[in-house]
């Protein structure tokens, strides 16, 4: 069942790196990859995307996949300009201090798919 | 847990086999990138869970002593990877599920990831 | 037991991924038949896998020569390719310049020249913007190490 980016945030101890991005969405499932051509194809509206790339494209892709969120893994952080074009298009960046596979299993629990 | 586990719970096939299938498995890699693989290297006994088919992913694995790289989304990798992965002796297994829910199913059972911050084996 | 003294080089041709890090993988095999360790053995194959594949992503050609005595495995990697402006910041973890078409491939995160660090006792990088970039790793090798694995 869907959970507010908010929600979400909270109860995997994400840090919500951005400041306009629109938290009040429905986080409706979740799509890992790395690599921007396969999330193109794959991830579908209103997933929220867990990836380790940290550079702007992966805001482009977000946009452009209607994506209800961005979480970077591994305690890393986006580049600044990143940051800048997440700001500008409301698309909330939320980072994680675990791995990929622990923050994907967590989520998946909270979803409770 | 063992290999063959792991593939039934993922509804696996297996590509490559490289030997006894009830071989144990302690720590789980999720990743499509090459280097973080590498920065998180040394857990024995590991697995990857990735969408990368090329042959990079098998030499990546190989340089990082992973054990065996299991492929989403039915995504297979080509002949000569899949022979590739034979020789240097690397498991290769494919799931119709998605990078998402493998890790959510593995993460359920108790399987933990290949960093550091896990402590030791 | 490790050999006195064993060496070798490896030569790299820029772009060419079919065979990228064949030259790592061949010295984890050299180093593994000289007893050496596994964590040894790990560090060192992937300090030169990242260096390669810096070499073939970034440069025309380059070259892996390796040394090995009982106190150290030295592997130095030069190329001829653009330099590095900027070394500092090349260490940063994140920072890339390589194109979007390699980060397709799963490179380019920016995470070589810091996983080449994470893995060497010693590091050293020289680069010359338009020549090219040599790195010089070195591995030190504990008292008793060769051959009790780990």
């Amino acid at each position: 069942m869907p959970v507010k980016v908010n929600e979400m945030a909270g109860k995997l101890s994400l840090r919500v790196n951005t400041t306009k991005g629109d938290l009040d969405r429905d986080v409706t499932g979740c799509y890992i990859s790395d690599l921007l051509s396969d999330v193109m194809a794959n991830a579908q509206e209103g997933e929220v995307w867990i990836t380790l790339q940290t550079h702007p494209n992966i805001v482009a892709v977000a946009v452009l996949k209607n994506l209800s969120g961005i979480i970077i893994t591994n305690n890393r952080n986006p580049e600044g300009e990143t940051l800048k074009k997440a700001e500008a298009e409301g698309i909330p960046i939320m980072l994680s201090a675990s791995s990929t596979f622990e923050t994907g299993g967590s989520l998946y629990r909270l979803l409770r798919c | 847990m063992t290999l063959r586990r792991i593939a039934e719970i993922l509804d696996a096939e297996f590509l490559v086999t490289a030997g006894n299938p009830d071989t144990e498995i302690r720590s789980v890699c999720s990743s499509d990138l090459m280097s973080d693989l590498l920065h998180f290297a040394g857990k024995p006994k590991s697995l990857l869970i990735t969408g990368l088919i090329n042959n990079q992913v098998v030499r990546t694995a190989e340089i990082a002593d992973i054990k065996a790289v299991v492929f989403v989304l039915n995504k297979k990798p080509d002949r000569e990877t899949v022979s590739f992965a034979a020789d240097k002796g690397i498991w290769l297994l494919a799931t119709r599920l998605s990078r998402f829910t493998a890790c959510g199913k593995l993460y359920g059972e108790g399987l933990r990831s290949c960093t550091e911050e896990n402590g030791h084996d | 037991m490790t050999k006195q003294h064993c060496e070798g080089s490896f030569h790299l041709v820029g772009g060419e991924f079919t065979h990228a890090g064949a030259a790592s993988s061949e010295l984890k095999t050299i180093l593994t038949g000289l007893g050496i360790s596994a964590e040894l053995v790990r560090r060192a194959a992937i300090a030169t896998f990242e260096a390669e594949m810096n070499v073939i992503i970034h440069a025309a050609a380059g070259v892996i020569h390796y040394s090995v005595t009982p106190e150290k495995i030295q592997i130095v990697v030069s190329d001829m390719g653009p330099g590095i402006p900027d070394i500092g910041l090349a260490m940063t973890e994140g920072y890339s310049t390589a194109p979007d078409w390699v980060r397709e491939m799963g490179w380019g995160a920016g995470m070589g020249l810091p996983n080449i660090k994470k893995n060497s006792d010693q590091l050293k990088v020289e680069s010359v913007v338009g020549e090219g970039t040599t790195i010089e790793i070195m591995i030190i090798m504990k008292g008793g190490d060769a051959g009790e694995g780990e």
